[in-house]
């Protein structure tokens, strides 16, 4: 089948994930990957970027299917329920606003700025590394810190179900498919 | 004479659990199947040849390969 260009994007996914392990503040670009399907999805009621675009559904692709480190399994039925789609995205919700509260303390000066990328919202992982000061508050590297923690903490589940189920599992539970296919729904006027 | 009954397999998707992310339409190689209004996928029954692809790669496994009389 013929290529475009956007079924390279996963390079853009693969090097933002480089980028963040040399510089935490480039986990700032990773707000693209949030506002554009959201853009999409109320400008034109389509997911057309989780059809086309999603660079980090192509990565579990690539990986699950042409280097097969997938089982190719089917997904617990659980799974793909309504009940934990929409759980799972209520969770994800707390857990980015406890992210901007973090970000908001820093700015406040109520708390120092930590650098550590927190995996899987338990393992602090230390990360000093990627941080090399910011002409800004230590707040905005509060917030690339927090961010690059929740890029991080869905790459890794996505790579966990893309071994054990299908390629792209991830995209099953993905918060923002969940969103934006809600979204679509609401405009769409379908239940 | 009576005419004979084909049997021919297409793709159903089960809509109510399909999460539209299109991976389907990525592999149909007849196009076959769009996600429609970012709800679900929806296969176009005449174009449809049951080749199976997309059911292989619903992450979600909501699409089946059912035998329609034609």
């Amino acid at each position: 089948m013929k290529k475009h260009w956007y079924d390279y994007l996963w390079i853009v996914e693969l090097t933002y994930l480089i980028l963040g392990f040399f510089n935490i503040l480039f986990a700032w670009i990773g707000l693209f990957f949030f506002f554009i399907p959201l853009i999409i999805a109320v400008a034109r009621g389509t997911k057309g970027y989780c059809n086309r675009y999603c660079g980090r559904g192509q990565v579990f692709g690539l990986l699950g299917g042409r280097f097969g480190l997938s089982r190719k399994k089917d997904i617990p039925k659980w799974m793909k329920s309504k009940a934990f789609r929409y759980g799972f995205l209520i969770w994800f919700f707390i857990m980015f606003f406890q992210m901007l509260w973090n970000t908001y303390l820093v700015f406040a000066g109520a708390q120092n700025l930590r650098q550590v990328v927190t995996l899987l919202w338990t393992f602090k992982l230390p990360w000093n590394w990627a941080y090399h000061g910011t002409l800004f508050h230590p707040g905005v590297a509060q917030f690339a810190f927090g961010f690059y923690s929740v890029m991080l903490t869905s790459t890794v589940l996505g790579l966990i179900t893309m071994i054990l189920f299908k390629p792209r599992s991830w995209c099953v539970y993905c918060p923002m498919g969940t969103m934006t296919q809600l979204i679509c729904k609401v405009k769409n006027g379908s239940k | 004479m009576d005419s004979v009954k084909k049997k021919r397999r297409k793709a159903a998707v089960n809509q109510n659990d399909c999460v539209a992310c299109g991976c389907c339409a990525k592999v149909c190689p007849l196009s076959a199947i769009q996600v429609v209004k970012g709800v679900a996928a929806q296969v176009d029954g005449s174009k449809c040849v049951g080749c199976g692809k997309c059911a292989r790669e619903c992450p979600a496994s909501v699409i089946e390969i059912r035998e329609v009389e034609t």
